[in-house]
């Protein structure tokens, strides 16, 4: 527990930061709405349905200022470079985790906002059919025959449905729009989408440019309105609301009170992120076009290809990822790939394993052979390093099928600092547990391991490893799938000694 | 896109509209709207679309990831064979139970999300996809060491690729394309250390 507390302090600080400024956000423009004067006539009518409205609305705004920039890789990297504590790199690597995070925030708001809105429009209808004179009845019916738009009621006559009005207005018609592409985005980014059908998530996933656009042009038509500030200085409505019967006797004290609306604000939050997100996009689009070379190409068994390249300027760390893309079999689709490379080689490669459209098209066209390479873009690399294994004096890795790939960086990086006599390596020893599928060859490295055919013992595993280093820190490193997790963790726990100066074993998973 | 499954999505979406229309049901008919009665009738709508969307049908390739406790509404679901199977009914259906909910301003979003996913779902169907059930494998308990079934065959310490004369490396390097091909050549001697 204390382990995961000193790796992870930096997000839990930043989630309940973020927290904190939603519900301030929320509390803040509640109040203003449920308090202020400029809205008693608009309450009058609406209840506390306009303060959640708005209240709603904030929060909205904030959280689609903050959704863009999560996915603003090539930025978040060049932050990282400036970084010097680890940690704080580290808190970098879960940009896809506060993406989703602020994506379901937004889906609440939307649902609390809609709700209040619901019932605005049913009220402002009902104020209509009443069948004694009050005071939101009579509210409701100024100003509509004069120019001049002081009205309060956007339900113009008591023959308007509220169906009318959302069609006919800027605010319904985008708050529709709106909310539809939000829910097809949610849809086809459900996880089950995302593993299985990834371009189906990637192109719906574009829908936010209508997101983006129709929230800029929501706020028009100012529906949401308030007291004039010389209509409250002539009329004010704790003077004014209790005679509301005498309005139109023209007594000079208490006139009829105007209304105006106020102009969008959306777009004042969400502009700087808009921006910075077509510059990563150009900025993809400019790394994209440097000359990636191909110096060799490999065709495993199991339909696994390895590529090795070279690019200009191109350094790496272990454990970081690429972007790859193939404009002759997609023009517009980027897939991630773990580098398998150590930094000390002087190319950088991936293994890519068939697993849908692109890589089975992609397999297909290296294994035609034809003298024509396809040309490949490359973005990246992305990712912390994963250098934590080098603290440990034992580390063990365990990767599953194509999980092993990370760990064939760091294997191969560890080689060459023993070979370079790296003094700052503290690992003396590294056991690596390849589930391979493919019985005949090992397709990575080659270098000293345990060959094992099958399912690893892994109580056998760690009592040796236990017995065999009584005194030392081992660091076991996953990458794979959870329930080979939950049987790591647990056999950590019962194999780490309750004296702390002897074999401690530190599980940590690490999603590359 | 060749791959892409339609009906996985369209099942995602319309087991949202489900939720969406129970949603603007409840407000509607809590809250006593104008025509408050469609509200009701989006309630029912609402659950039969997600009793009936929420078993999902399984993957033509590879294992499919079942919903949680999904197995005795496959069971039920399956029961009524090919209104089920068939994606051209379950498209009609979800476009006729979307309409009287478009009537109301409250559950217009569930008419509009469910409409979208009966379009997906005649995709699906034009596709000759068909929804199957996810049948329950028999769990396989591996004994310790039962998984373990021929030792390996070239332990290292190994000598380089080329010296190696095994057929199963020669397999290997015809099925390697491109311009080269093999096995990694170890930078120096490797010594097995047997801890």
């Amino acid at each position: 527990m204390g382990n995961w507390v000193v790796n992870h302090w930096l997000a839990v600080l930043c989630l309940v930061a973020w927290l904190g400024l939603n519900v301030f956000l929320f509390v803040h423009a509640f109040l203003k709405y449920e308090k202020d004067d400029k809205y008693y006539y608009t309450r009058e009518i609406l209840g506390v349905t306009l303060a959640v409205a708005r209240a709603s609305a904030f929060c909205l705004n904030f959280n689609s200022m903050l959704i863009l920039i999560p996915v603003c890789r090539n930025l978040l990297s060049f932050l990282r470079g400036s970084f010097c504590s680890r940690t704080l790199r580290k808190s970098l690597d879960h940009n896809l985790t506060f993406h989703k995070l602020v994506a379901y925030m937004i889906c609440i708001f939307t649902a609390i906002h809609i709700i209040a809105h619901l019932f605005n429009f049913e009220r402002y209808s009902r104020s209509h059919h009443v069948t004694t004179i009050t005071l939101a009845s009579v509210l409701s019916s100024l100003h509509h025959d004069k120019e001049g738009g002081f009205w309060l009621n956007p339900i113009q006559s008591p023959d308007m449905t509220v169906l009318y009005v959302t069609f006919t207005t800027i605010a319904g018609l985008s708050g529709v729009i709106i909310t539809i592409a939000l829910i097809l985005m949610v849809t086809s980014s459900m996880e089950f989408i995302r593993r299985h059908y990834f371009e189906l998530f990637w192109y719906t996933h574009h829908l936010f440019i209508i997101y983006m656009v129709c929230l800029w042009i929501h706020g028009l038509g100012g529906i949401v309105r308030g007291q004039t500030e010389k209509s409250m200085n002539e009329s004010h409505p704790h003077k004014c609301a209790q005679s509301f019967e005498k309005w139109d006797d023209h007594d000079p004290d208490c006139k009829e009170p105007q209304f105006e609306g106020h102009p969008p604000e959306s777009w004042k939050w969400t502009l700087a992120p808009v921006a910075l997100y077509i510059f990563e996009r150009f900025l993809r689009f400019y790394r994209s076009q440097q000359k990636v070379v191909i110096t060799k190409v490999v065709m495993h068994p199991s339909k696994v290809l390895e590529l090795q390249m070279k690019k200009h300027g191109f350094s790496m760390e272990v454990g970081q990822y690429i972007f790859v893309k193939c404009p002759s079999i997609s023009f517009l689709e980027w897939h991630p790939f773990t580098l398998t490379s150590a930094p000390e080689e002087d190319f950088f490669s991936i293994h890519i394993r068939a697993a849908g459209d692109w890589t089975e098209n992609l397999i297909r066209v290296f294994e035609q052979q034809n003298s024509l390479i396809p040309r490949i873009e490359v973005d990246g690399p992305f990712g912390t390093a994963s250098e934590d294994v080098f603290q440990y004096e034992v580390a063990v890795l365990v990767g599953a099928g194509i999980g092993v790939t990370p760990f064939a960086s760091i294997l191969k990086s560890i080689w060459f600092k023993l070979q370079h006599s790296d003094h700052k390596l503290k690992t003396q020893k590294a056991g690596h547990a390849a589930l391979n599928f493919d019985k005949a060859t090992d397709i990575l490295t080659g270098l000293k391991q345990k060959t094992f055919f099958g399912r690893p013992m892994w109580d056998n595993e760690f009592s040796t490893i236990a017995t065999t280093h009584p005194k030392s820190v081992v660091g076991v490193f996953l990458c794979g799938p959870l329930t080979l997790a939950k049987s790591l963790r647990k056999c950590c726990h019962r194999y780490s000694s309750l004296d702390p100066r002897k074999v401690q074993f530190y599980f940590n998973q690490e999603n590359f | 896109m060749g791959q892409i499954e339609w009906a996985m999505w369209a099942n995602e979406q319309a087991l949202a509209s489900g939720l969406i229309l129970i949603t603007g049901g409840i407000v509607a008919t809590a809250g006593r709207f104008t025509q408050w009665y469609f509200g009701a009738y989006s309630i029912v709508a609402g659950v039969f679309v997600c009793l009936l969307e929420y078993p999902r049908g399984r993957r033509r390739k590879g294992a499919t990831m079942e919903r949680c406790g999904q197995k005795c509404m496959t069971t039920v679901v399956k029961l009524f064979g090919p209104l089920t199977r068939n994606y051209y009914i379950r498209a009609v259906l979800h476009l006729l139970l979307s309409v009287p909910a478009g009537f109301l301003l409250a559950t217009i979003l569930g008419t509009v999300c469910l409409a979208i996913a009966s379009v997906i779902y005649l995709l699906a169907a034009i596709r000759g996809e068909q929804w199957m059930p996810i049948e329950p494998r028999p769990t396989e308990r591996p004994q310790v060491g039962g998984t373990i079934k021929q030792p390996p065959s070239n332990p290292p310490p190994r000598p380089p690729a080329e010296a190696r004369k095994k057929p199963s490396e020669e397999e290997a390097a015809a099925a390697a394309t491109g311009v080269g091909g093999g096995a990694q050549v170890n930078p120096i001697p490797v010594t097995d250390e047997v801890v």
